[in-house]
C-alpha cells in the first residue's frame, strides 16, 4: 500500500476522517433542501428556527402541506413543468442517441480520408459556448417559426451531440474489428455491422450516451430561457425561478419543496447508474 | 476507389456535418454580419460597420462584466484544480467503502445548477441563512453575502467546489494510470509525500491537468446560471458576467446587433486563451510518449 506507508494508525484515521467530512460537506446542500421542504413557513422563514422539523410526525403534515401546495396550487404549475421538461428530455434523448450511435460509426469504422480533421473539428465545437451563438440562433430559429414552440430544445438532438459522439466513437474503437470481418464475411454492409455487431455490444455505453444528455437537458436553464415564450411550455427550471421572482418575499419551504421536487429525478437516476456515469466521464479525459 | 470511401465517410457523419452548418458554422457567421448592424428585430437591420465594436470600447458595463468575468477565471480555476486533485488523491486510496464515498463527493455535480443555486441562496441569506447562523454560534459575525460586493463574487466562486465531480472523476482516473514502481523507486530513494507529489503524479498527470484547466476555462468563462439566480448580478453590478450582458442586450433591451457584438468578442476572447493555454502547457506539460 503505497499511499499509506509510514502513515500507520493515525493516517488511516486521519483519512477516514477527512472522507467523512468531505461526504458531509458534498451533501449539506442537499439535506438542508430536504429539511426545509418539510417545516411550515413560520419555522422555515424564522431567524431562530431550528434547522430540522420539530418532529418526524411534523414533518409528515408540514411536508404534505408544502408539497401539496406546490403541486396543487397553479400558480406555478409544477406538474405541467415536470410534463414539459421530460417530453423535451424524451425527444432530445432519442434523436441524440440514434444519430450519434450512426456517427459515430463513420468516425470508427469508415477509412476515409480527411476523418482525422473532421473529428478535431468536432472536438473543437465542444468548445464554443452557447452564449456564443444563441442570439445568432434566436433569430435562425425565429425565422423558421420556432419560437414559443419546445422544437429549438429537441430538434439540434437528432444532428448529433459532439460528446456523445466522441464517447460512442471511444467505445467503438475498443471492440474487435475481427467482428466486423466475421460479419463482412456472412454477408453484412456497414449498416449490418453497426446494427449487428456495434450497437448490442455497445449498449452500456449507449446508457451512459442517454443517461448524460437527459440530465443535461433536464438541468438546462439558458435554452429554455432564450427559446421559450409562453409561460404554459415552460420547464422545471424556469418554474423555479419563476416561483423565486414572482412573489415579493420568497417563500422558502415551497421553494425548497420545488427544488426537491426538480432534484430527486437526476439524483435517483445517477445513484442507480453511478457506476457507469462516472466511467462515461472519465472517458472524457482519457485522451487528454 | 478513395473518392467512393469518401463519400461513404461523409455520408455516415452527415448528420453531424448538417447540424453542423446550421447550428454551429451558421450561427457564427450570422453573429459576426449582426454584430456589424443596428437590429431590433422590429425593422430590418441597418449596417453600422464597426460601431458597436468603438461603442464596446466606452462601455461602462462591458468594462465591469470583463473585470467580474476575468476576476472569477483567475481565482476559480486555480481554486478548483488544487480541490479536485486533492479530492481526487483523497478518493483513490484504499479505503473501506470507497464507492460510497466517491458517490457522495460527486453527487450535488449532477443537481440542476438552478436549483443549487436556489439552495445556496438561501443557505447565504443573511438573517435565515445556515451560513452565518453557524458563524454566529461560533461566536463570529458572517459577512452579508449578497450586499457587499466581494463577499458576493466570493459566495459565486466558492459555490463552484460542489460542482467539481467531472473533473475529479477525471483526475481519479487519471491517477490510477500513475505507475506505481515509479512511486515506490522514489520512495526507496528517499522522497517524501510532498517531493512524490510535485516530481511523480503532478508530471504524470500533467496532460490531465492541461485539459481539465481547458474545460473550466470554457466553462468558467461562460457563467451565466450561477449568479443569475443567486445575485442577479448585483449588487451594484459587482457579479455582472459577460454571458449576462450578451443576454440582457438582446432579449432584455432588443438591441441584436450588439449583443452579437458582445457574443463575436466572448468568442475570440475565449478562442485566444485556449490557445495561450495550449502553447504555455505545451512546455510544461510531460507526455509519456514523448520521452525520448
Amino acid at each position: 500500500m503505497i499511499a499509506g506507508t509510514g502513515a500507520g494508525r493515525f493516517g488511516r484515521a486521519g483519512m477516514y476522517l477527512a472522507l467523512a467530512l468531505c461526504a458531509v460537506i458534498a451533501v449539506l446542500p442537499v439535506l438542508y433542501m430536504a429539511s426545509i421542504s418539510l417545516q411550515p413557513a413560520e419555522q422555515a422563514m424564522s431567524e431562530s428556527g431550528l434547522l430540522l422539523p420539530a418532529s418526524p410526525a411534523a414533518a409528515v403534515r408540514d411536508g404534505a402541506a408544502n408539497y401539496g401546495s406546490v403541486l396543487g396550487d397553479g400558480a406555478v404549475d409544477f406538474p405541467l413543468y415536470f410534463r414539459n421538461t421530460l417530453v423535451i428530455a424524451l425527444l432530445s434523448v432519442a434523436g441524440v442517441v440514434v444519430s450519434s450511435v450512426i456517427v459515430a460509426y463513420g468516425f470508427a469504422r469508415v477509412p476515409w480520408r480527411g476523418r482525422g480533421t473532421c473529428f478535431l473539428v468536432l472536438l473543437a465545437t465542444m468548445m464554443i459556448p452557447f452564449p456564443v451563438v444563441m442570439v445568432p440562433l434566436f433569430v435562425i430559429f425565429r425565422s423558421l417559426g420556432w419560437i414559443g414552440t419546445f422544437m429549438p430544445l429537441w430538434i439540434p438532438a437528432w444532428f448529433g451531440s459532439a460528446f456523445s459522439i466522441f464517447l460512442l466513437r471511444q467505445f467503438y474503437l475498443t471492440i474487435p474489428r475481427e467482428l466486423d470481418e466475421a460479419a463482412r464475411i456472412d454477408g453484412c454492409g456497414h449498416l449490418g455491422i453497426l446494427l449487428r455487431i456495434l450497437v448490442p455490444l455497445s449498449l452500456p455505453a449507449i446508457l451512459v450516451v442517454a443517461l448524460l444528455h437527459f440530465m443535461y437537458v433536464w438541468n438546462d436553464f439558458l435554452g429554455p430561457l432564450v427559446f421559450l415564450t409562453h409561460r404554459d411550455q415552460y420547464t422545471l427550471a424556469l418554474g423555479l425561478e419563476l416561483y423565486m421572482s414572482r412573489l415579493g418575499t420568497t417563500p422558502w419551504n415551497l421553494l425548497m419543496a420545488a427544488s426537491t421536487i426538480m432534484v430527486v429525478p437526476v439524483l435517483l437516476l445517477f445513484l442507480l447508474a453511478q457506476r457507469s456515469f462516472i466511467e462515461g466521464i472519465s472517458t472524457s479525459g482519457v485522451k487528454g | 476507389m478513395t473518392w467512393k470511401r469518401t463519400m461513404t465517410g461523409l455520408l455516415w457523419i452527415s448528420p453531424w456535418l448538417i447540424g453542423f452548418a446550421c447550428f454551429t458554422v451558421l450561427p457564427l457567421v450570422l453573429g459576426v454580419w449582426y454584430s456589424m448592424t443596428d437590429w431590433t428585430l422590429l425593422e430590418a437591420p441597418v449596417a453600422v460597420g464597426m460601431e458597436h465594436y468603438t461603442r464596446m470600447l466606452h462601455d461602462e458595463v462591458v468594462h465591469a462584466a470583463t473585470r467580474n468575468t476575468l476576476v472569477y477565471i483567475v481565482i476559480t480555476i486555480p481554486l478548483l484544480t488544487v480541490v479536485s486533485i486533492a479530492l481526487a488523491m483523497l478518493l483513490s486510496r484504499p479505503a473501506r467503502f470507497i464507492a460510497f464515498w466517491r458517490v457522495a463527493v460527486f453527487a450535488p455535480s449532477v443537481l440542476p445548477l438552478v436549483a443549487l443555486a436556489t439552495i445556496f441562496k438561501l443557505m447565504y441569506d443573511g438573517e435565515l441563512g445556515v451560513i452565518n447562523r453557524g458563524l454566529e454560534a461560533t461566536g463570529l459575525r458572517g459577512p452579508g453575502w449578497f450586499t457587499d460586493e466581494t463577499w458576493a463574487m466570493v459566495a459565486i466562486i466558492l459555490m463552484n467546489l460542489w460542482v467539481v465531480g467531472p473533473a475529479m472523476v477525471i483526475y481519479l482516473a487519471s491517477l490510477r494510470d500513475v505507475p506505481r514502481d515509479l512511486h515506490e523507486a522514489a520512495s526507496i530513494d528517499g522522497v517524501g509525500w510532498w517531493g512524490r507529489l510535485v516530481h511523480v503524479t503532478l508530471p504524470m498527470i500533467s496532460p490531465v491537468i492541461l485539459f481539465n484547466v481547458i474545460i473550466g476555462l470554457v466553462n468558467a468563462a461562460q457563467v451565466f446560471v450561477v449568479p443569475y439566480i443567486m445575485t442577479g448580478g448585483g449588487p451594484n453590478r459587482a457579479t455582472y458576467f459577460w454571458s449576462m450582458y450578451v443576454y440582457d442586450a438582446a432579449f432584455r433591451y432588443g438591441d441584436m446587433g450588439y449583443a452579437s457584438a458582445l457574443g463575436v468578442v466572448q468568442f475570440l476572447a475565449i478562442l485566444l486563451l485556449t490557445i495561450g493555454l495550449l502553447l504555455i502547457g505545451r512546455r510544461f506539460v510531460f507526455y509519456r510518449g514523448a520521452v525520448s
